[in-house]
């Protein structure tokens, strides 16, 4: 019993890293049809975002909060990665929707200029930046449309940049001379330390769990709850489903998919953000985080099936329970007599580096079978 | 068309007149009698960068202080040392590229380059082939010996050896079972078969070894499988590498693998710059094994660490790579100054029995381009440095390792001719 129960906490916590990390992608990528592969440096942006506002929350003012700052930047997080995906979206996948070749392309080259950024920027003024973006693209919006009919809009939009500028710029140096930290560039990797109450283990039914494991558990449990939730109940997310079963159709009904294609990529972008303030609570952050993983999110996305947020879901924890079965040799424990062939086969792919061998080979087993995945998508948009 | 070509032409010597003194170190001062180049080759972009940088900036660092005290001395002439930097870019064959541009092109009698195995082996057939010299700084997992290259850093009887010996019998976790993590590449391996076979000459047991891919951070497996080995405790003798490191020591902290609970980890790859990025709260307990510490207590050590603050800043750490790279530019001059000539044949007979007063201890250099070290046993404090346990005397080094099962019984001796790269002891 308790091995067992160890044995699915494990699957289930390897997965649900899995799962954070390709909900994003899954969105971006299943409901878009997008091939982001920017998507992990979306991630490590969320990553350095926790790591900034866990300096910033060492600030005398702050530092009664500190024990929360894990909790903030989990929304800043989805903030600023979403700003970036938006003005992405705005600036360079717009043009290519319908060419996924060339999106690959362009969007592996903004993942290279996402890295060398962090490397060769201060934190300090990238998130001025950030900041100045936010408002930049944000501040005309919300407006009331009378006074944005009253002036002329053109120039009402930029002067909203100009001071979108100088809001950046100012943050950018006031957290550069209060945070010396984050006022020089460094592609030293950087490091998030859990707030006490996060660190070491709590004990469940007589089995001690990692409480940072547990809290990457609650986090992607929220954010696939919340995500179904606006996918299935809000007005946008209703639109953006449309928008995805039949384009040409949703246009002519009066859905703006300009916004609807805004709207779903800030999200997806959003989610990475989140993704990466869970992984900066299991190793280090840098510039390569976001790498580590990128493969990792679209092999879940295509296993679960393109477009199908439970095929994710089932594919992540599917994914992360073999891991921990056949990579931790726990098949062994839980039959310990069985057949010595069987039992040296089991022993030689024991190994991290094996089980993921492994692993990879039987989802091309699988895919070979199942070439769109466990949840194909229906409908009369596949077959064209 | 005359006059654009003209301008070309003009162009070119314009941008070859900026690169020459981009490269140079520097201008040269009345006092010398001339100028030697020689070539600096690390890693300046990608993964590597951030740990080769140090070397680069030591290595400087010791050619300024040569320049500082009269350059070398040859046949009666005062050279002053120039370098150039090349950037091997975290990438092999850029390593194997730059050799060959820095001996064909540039003509540099010696070269100071090189951090990890692989970069060091794309550079070996160069070496060879031109018969030209390389200077390599880093620790490593030895089985090579090379007429053509010449280490200083610690070959595994120099740091794994003593470390697991330490481990076994003088511990808190001493006569404890033994589980070995690395990262999947060449060093771990190598360097866990050598544990492996000396656990077993102690009497201890090996029980469960695991490698995680380059790039991965997931340990959970592992962790899982050191609690099933490992239920009361025991020693983890650790190769991760790099970033890795800090997945590893966050997560089997918060799974209860520490110090207070039986756990001790003796780690061949954390130095004083790996510490401060992983976090003294993560490692504090555990153990790691130099030739080098920055907390050696003595005025050569101190006077090391304090230049380099001075030179490059007061919150830069030296750690045991840099002083490797330190020594290896001083013996080069001390062996230039004694065979009278830049020569590389010549260069390389006065540099074995070489002695220099490093900040480690006195070091010599062996027959086999290896150097005789002092190896340490640390603990690593809450103030991020080494609390020196142990301290042995001058090691020899074997390139060839006598535990592994592909090496044992030979030996290297470069300077008798019947002998060469690898002869039965």
């Amino acid at each position: 019993m308790e091995l067992l129960l160890d044995s699915l906490f494990n699957g289930v916590a390897i997965g649900s890293v899995l799962l954070v990390a390709a909900l994003g992608l899954a969105i971006v990528f299943g409901l878009m049809g997008v091939i982001n592969l920017a998507h992990g440096e979306l991630m490590m942006l969320g990553a350095y975002t926790t790591y900034v506002t866990q300096l910033i929350f060492k600030l005398p003012i702050l530092k009664p909060f500190y024990n929360s700052y894990i909790i903030v930047s989990i929304f800043l997080a989805f903030i600023v990665s979403g700003v970036v995906g938006i003005l992405l979206e705005k600036t360079i996948i717009r043009k290519l929707y319908g060419s996924p070749l060339e999106t690959l392309l362009a969007t592996w080259g903004v993942s290279l200029i996402l890295q060398q950024f962090v490397r060769s920027v201060p934190l300090a003024y990238g998130t001025g930046l950030v900041i100045s973006l936010l408002i930049g693209l944000f501040l005309p919006t919300i407006f009331p449309s009378k006074i944005k009919e009253s002036i002329n809009f053109k120039y009402f939009k930029f002067s909203s940049w100009i001071f979108a500028a100088l809001t950046g710029v100012l943050t950018g140096s006031v957290i550069s001379s209060s945070v010396s930290k984050l006022s020089r560039a460094s592609a030293r990797n950087v490091d998030v330390t859990a707030p006490s109450w996060m660190r070491g283990q709590v004990e469940i039914i007589g089995t001690a769990f990692p409480k940072t494991r547990l809290m990457i558990i609650v986090i992607t449990i929220i954010s696939v709850i919340a995500i179904t939730l606006f996918l299935n109940q809000s007005a946008w997310g209703m639109r953006i489903r449309a928008v995805t079963q039949n384009r040409q159709m949703s246009d002519c009904l009066g859905i703006s998919t300009e916004k609807v294609d805004i709207i779903t990529f800030g999200i997806g972008s959003g989610l990475a953000g989140v993704a990466g303030v869970a992984v900066s609570l299991l190793g280090s952050v840098g510039p390569n985080v976001g790498g580590n993983y990128i493969v990792g999110c679209f092999m879940v996305v295509v296993l679960g099936g393109v477009g199908n947020l439970l095929g994710t879901v089932l594919a992540s924890f599917g994914i992360g329970i073999m891991t921990d079965l056949i990579g931790a040799g726990r098949l062994l424990s839980i039959w310990p007599d069985m057949p010595l062939p069987l039992s040296n086969t089991i022993n030689f792919f024991a190994t991290t580096s094996m089980a993921r061998v492994m692993i990879f080979a039987l989802i091309v087993i699988f895919l070979q079978f199942k070439p769109t995945g466990l949840f194909p998508q229906k409908g009369r948009m596949v077959e064209n | 068309m005359r006059i654009s070509r003209r301008i070309l032409a003009g162009l070119a010597t314009a941008s070859l007149a900026v690169t020459a003194t981009s490269c140079g170190g520097g201008g040269t001062s009345g006092s010398f009698d001339d100028t030697v180049t020689v070539g600096i080759l690390h890693s300046l972009s990608g993964t590597m960068a951030i740990s080769e940088s140090t070397l680069v900036d030591t290595e400087k660092m010791a050619i300024e202080e040569i320049n500082a005290a009269g350059g070398v001395k040859v046949g009666g002439k005062s050279y002053k040392i120039e370098y150039i930097v090349e950037d091997g870019a975290s990438d092999w064959p850029t390593f194997a590229e730059k050799s060959k541009k820095l001996i064909d092109q540039d003509g540099v009698p010696v070269v100071f380059g090189g951090w990890t195995s692989a970069s060091r082996k794309a550079m070996l057939p160069v070496y060879e082939s031109k018969d030209a010299f390389l200077y390599y700084p880093i620790q490593y997992e030895a089985q090579e010996c090379s007429n053509n290259i010449f280490y200083t850093g610690a070959t595994p009887n120099q740091q794994s050896e003593p470390a697991t010996d330490f481990m076994y019998k003088r511990s808190p976790a001493a006569g404890g079972d033994f589980f070995l993590v690395g990262s999947d590449y060449v060093f771990p391996r190598t360097s866990n078969t050598i544990t492996k076979a000396q656990v077993k000459q102690l009497g201890g047991k090996v029980v469960g070894e695991d490698y995680l891919p380059l790039g991965n951070t997931e340990v959970a497996p592992i962790i899982s499988k050191i609690k099933k080995a490992l239920p009361e405790g025991g020693i983890i003798i650790n190769t991760l590498n790099g970033d890795q490191n800090v997945a590893f020591f966050k997560q089997i902290q918060d799974a209860g693998i520490t110090p207070s609970s039986g756990y001790y980890v003796m780690n061949y790859s954390i130095a004083e710059e790996e510490i401060s990025t992983i976090g003294p709260e993560f490692l504090e307990g555990h153990y790691g094994a130099w030739n080098y510490m920055m907390s050696i207590d003595t005025p050569a050590s101190k006077k090391f660490a304090a230049s380099f603050k001075k030179r490059w800043g007061a919150d830069r750490v030296v750690a045991d790579p840099q002083e490797s790279a330190y020594n290896m530019v001083y013996l080069w001059k001390q062996a230039v100054e004694d065979a009278g000539t830049f020569d590389d044949n010549a260069v390389r007979e006065a540099l074995v029995g070489q002695k220099f007063d490093a900040p480690q201890g006195p070091v010599e250099v062996m027959p086999n381009h290896h150097l005789s070290q002092t190896v340490r046993i640390g603990e690593i404090n809450a103030e991020g440095g080494f609390t020196i346990l142990e301290e042995t005397g001058v090691v020899l080094p074997q390139a060839w390792n006598q535990k592994h099962p592909s090496s044992k019984g030979f030996a290297c001796d470069w300077t008798d001719p019947s002998k060469g790269e690898k002869y039965k002891l």
